[in-house]
């Protein structure tokens, strides 16, 4: 017998429809995820590029490049969902765009399209030195490293001065129209599922604002935390004794940007607890199984993980005077796994009662894959995501250097 | 700290990417709804169909036989916990609870008073009843408006199909319809439903359902046909539709409704 | 020396470009707005013939009275003249040739469908005679002593062997 998607980690409760499961599980907790965290750091990158805080310019080159390593990251969530992921590529041939989703394809093309020319006119002095200095190198590696950097300097090797000044306008003016476009990105993601007046829980028009800002908020985390853990590495690490220690992570770079952090942080808990102050108020029909669900059933992942752990605790740890990295890394953590949980609270938690209103359901999330759907949709597949962008990441180090020796 | 100038041009940048993407969006939609023939009030013309469906909650009986000859017919699965159609059975008692249940969406009937696997004493009972329940091939289909890539449409006699070659899987669709009519085919691994057997209704059958209900509980007509009986029980007598708050202008009408139905 | 600058535009260009040189290929010549608008009406035309050339499988009673006419005539003239033969007996498709025989359902489950009695007056179910299945009878075929083509003129009488036809009119069988 052919499993039906979504029955294998459904449990139902009392009176569901026939058909109803937990269709959009871990990839779909995942995909906004991922994709808030190539916006947020991306924007990170922007502000030292934009508004020009010097003091970021190394946390700076650090998000772009990372912010492309989870772009090349973002879509497996979703090809791990799809049922016909060979199909996927339709969205870009017959889009409708009276769907969030197929808009959000040619939006987040678009965004790749810039945060790759950006990452492009940064490096491009670095690909044309590379590419001359590996030109008669023996050995394949080096063959294939000079190939890669000769086909991405796109045969513009014009280094002169005038080039190199044009060269940090373009990155500007790209750092700049990148910032609505990441918000454009995940306002669109947000109204995915704030549209959705089926479903109780999604519907609501503060969605996308919500997703916007949350997404802010993981993407600066995750920069901040991949910062402090290469650079404190790198430090402990001596290359050669003697030598200087490499700088380690500097503080005072964690405390500027924590302030955007915080700025987000308590954004995006506001808009938050506006929508729930307004649906009690409200109390239309769907509210009495909602309130059991947010304040009874899903309390835990709500008002302990997300806002406990992962937003009022960080909030206490970076406000708190005599911040330090290690507090500052631990903070950064729970905000990660605070932002997670507002995905999954919202993806989940929108499918944890019946449209019935009289039901529940329960996603049971695959702990042992037993056959190829219950990995894709279970804990390994979702752990095999998240570590795609540092490998994507460790890869493109190998050709963009994330740290610049000075 | 931030400045107020470097503050002020940030919410400018990101207000203009929140402006720009509502704008694209009217302009979009607003594109699209205009040649929307579900804008338009129905009007009575012979020279299309358009389909809709009567259900009488009074003459279903429970038997399943309906969900058993859609599954064989349309080819789903028989075991597997989807269906197209299935029947609810609503046990109101007298103390103004009301337990439903749809055992494998009442596939194999209902055999005892036990719903949700309680036996109910009858004394209790105050009302009790079985709905039917289908795709309402709405006019204004959530379900169709989000399909990103074209692959369920509604066609021009009113029924909305999908597209099994089309289907990525994404299961937008299924999360829009406000009715839990769309499940994922377990063979076919796209998104599915009933769709009136269309098969069927557009060569003069009905559908398998239809006439598969030995008490008359199911019907299917053409509300543009002025003589078709169907449509005119929907025009003259007590009709309800479910769900009408979400707009989507369903297209199966109930006769003896409660307010208890789901 | 020409600006470097837009490379990576033309790089895009190129990638977009490309999607609308293999899109021909790709999508079906069919595939476009068609009559419910692009709202509701964005699909592949062809794919409502398909659905058009669906087998049928289900082909009411009139499809048997030709080859069982007597089993026909002894329902039609019974309450069970409202149940469908395919109801009991599985979807006819291409019988005779394709399924060669259809499926003779004896278990009481079949027949509690309707016959089992549930009190709930407020449906047409309050109207249809019925048992409770756990007193009456229980663990033996209703169709040991109920005939489903005669109901009525056939009162039970001491149960039939299995396999045996008493009380079943009708060819086929």
């Amino acid at each position: 017998m052919e499993e039906v998607h979504g029955s294998l980690w459904t449990l139902k409760e009392l009176f569901t429809y026939p058909n109803e499961y937990v269709y959009w599980s871990l990839q779909i907790v995942l995909y906004p995820f991922m994709t808030g965290l190539v916006a947020g750091a991306f924007v990170l990158s922007s502000l030292y590029h934009v508004f020009e805080r010097k003091e970021l310019k190394e946390m700076a080159r650090l998000s772009l490049v990372f912010s492309y390593a989870l772009l090349v990251a973002a879509p497996l969530p979703l090809l791990f969902h799809l049922l016909q992921p060979p199909r996927g590529f339709y969205v870009f041939f017959t889009p409708h765009f009276t769907s969030a989703i197929a808009a959000f394809g040619v939006v987040f093309f678009a965004y790749a399209a810039i945060v790759a020319s950006e990452i492009w006119f940064v490096n491009r002095k670095l690909f044309i030195e590379q590419a001359m200095r590996l030109k008669d190198a023996p050995g394949l590696g080096n063959r294939i490293k000079h190939m890669v950097y000769r086909v991405w300097s796109l045969g513009a090797r014009d280094l002169s001065e005038l080039a190199l000044r044009k060269d940090e306008r373009a990155v500007k003016a790209l750092a700049a129209v990148g910032i609505p476009v990441a918000c454009f990105l995940h306002g669109y993601a947000g109204f995915i599922f704030g549209s959705v007046k089926a479903n109780a829980l999604w519907m609501t028009p503060l969605m996308p604002i919500i997703f916007i800002m949350s997404a802010i908020v993981s993407g600066i985390a995750l920069s901040m935390l991949t910062y402090i853990v290469i650079f404190e590495l790198r430090r402990l690490k001596r290359k050669r004794p003697g030598a200087p220690a490499p700088r380690g992570a500097e503080l005072n770079v964690i405390k500027m940007t924590s302030k955007y952090l915080i700025l987000f942080m308590v954004t995006a808990m506001t808009l938050e607890l506006l929508d729930l102050v307004f649906r009690g108020y409200t109390a239309v029909k769907h509210w009495d199984i909602l309130r059991t669900v947010i304040y009874e059933r899903d309390f835990v992942n709500i008002f302990v993980l997300q806002y406990g752990l992962g937003n009022l605790l960080p909030l206490a740890l970076f406000l708190l005077p005599g911040l330090t990295l290690r507090r500052a890394l631990i903070a950064l953590a729970l905000v990660l796994m605070g932002v997670f949980m507002m995905r999954w609270n919202v993806v989940i938690g929108g499918q944890s009662f019946s449209l019935t209103l009289s039901g529940y359901m329960h996603y049971k999330m695959p702990l042992i894959p037993t056959n190829y759907e219950t990995y894709k949709e279970g804990l390994w597949g979702g752990l095999t995501i998240m570590a795609s962008p540092f490998f994507f990441l460790w890869i493109l180090n190998k050709v963009i250097p994330v740290i610049k020796e000075d | 700290m931030i400045s107020r100038r470097d503050f002020l041009k940030f919410s400018l940048l990101a207000g203009t990417g929140i402006g720009l993407s509502g704008l694209t969006g009217k302009l979009i939609w607003a594109g699209g709804t205009a040649s929307r023939e579900g804008l338009r009030a129905p009007t009575i013309s012979t020279a299309s169909k358009k389909w809709v469906f009567l259900v009488d909650t009074y003459k279903c009986v429970g038997c399943g036989l309906c969900v058993r000859a859609c599954k064989l017919e349309n080819e789903t699965p028989y075991d597997a916990p989807v269906t197209r159609t299935w029947v609810e059975r609503y046990v109101v008692k007298k103390d103004g609870s009301v337990v439903a249940d749809s055992p494998m969406g009442g596939r194999d009937g209902y055999l005892k008073n036990d719903p949700q696997g309680i036996i109910v004493p009858p004394d209790e009972i105050a009302k009790a009843f079985f709905v039917p329940k289908l795709c309402n091939q709405c006019t204004n289909p959530p379900c169709v408006q989000v399909c990103p890539v074209g692959a369920t449409y509604r066609s021009p006699d009113g029924v909305v199909l999908v597209d099994r070659k089309w289907c990525i899987g994404c299961g937008y669709c299924i999360m829009a319809c406000p009715y839990g009519v769309r499940f994922f085919h377990p063979v076919y691994k796209v998104a599915e439903k009933c769709n009136f057997c269309y098969h069927r209704i557009w060569n003069g059958m009905r559908p398998a359902c239809v006439d598969a209900c030995p008490f008359g509980a199911r019907l299917i007509g053409d509300i543009n046909d002025p003589s078709d009986p169907v449509a005119n029980v929907i025009r003259t007598e007590r009709v309800a539709v479910l769900k009408e708050e979400f707009g989507t202008k369903p297209n199966v009408y109930y006769l003896n409704f409660d307010s208890v139905v789901r | 020396m020409k600006s470097h600058v837009l490379r990576p535009l033309y790089v895009v260009l190129a990638i977009v470009a490309g999607i609308f040189l293999a899109r021909p290929f790709i999508v079906p010549a069919d595939f476009g707005v068609h009559e419910s608008g692009y709202m509701y009406g964005w699909y592949r035309k062809g794919n409502e013939e398909d659905w058009k050339n669906f087998k049928i499988k289900f082909k009411t009673r009139e499809y048997c009275k030709d080859c069982h006419p007597e089993t026909y005539s002894s329902v039609m003239k019974s309450p069970h003249s409202i149940i469908h033969c395919e109801n009991c007996h599985g979807l006819a498709a291409d019988h005779p040739e394709d399924p060669a025989k259809l499926s003779v359902p004896r278990q009481r489950e079949h027949c509690l469908r309707c016959h089992s009695a549930l009190p709930y007056p407020s449906t047409g179910r309050a109207s249809i005679r019925g048992i409770d299945p756990d007193e009456h009878n229980t663990g033996v075929e209703c169709v040991s002593c109920h005939s489903p083509h005669s109901p009525v003129s056939n009162p039970p009488s001491p149960p039939f062997s299995k396999g045996g036809m008493g009380g079943f009119e009708g060819g086929g069988r």
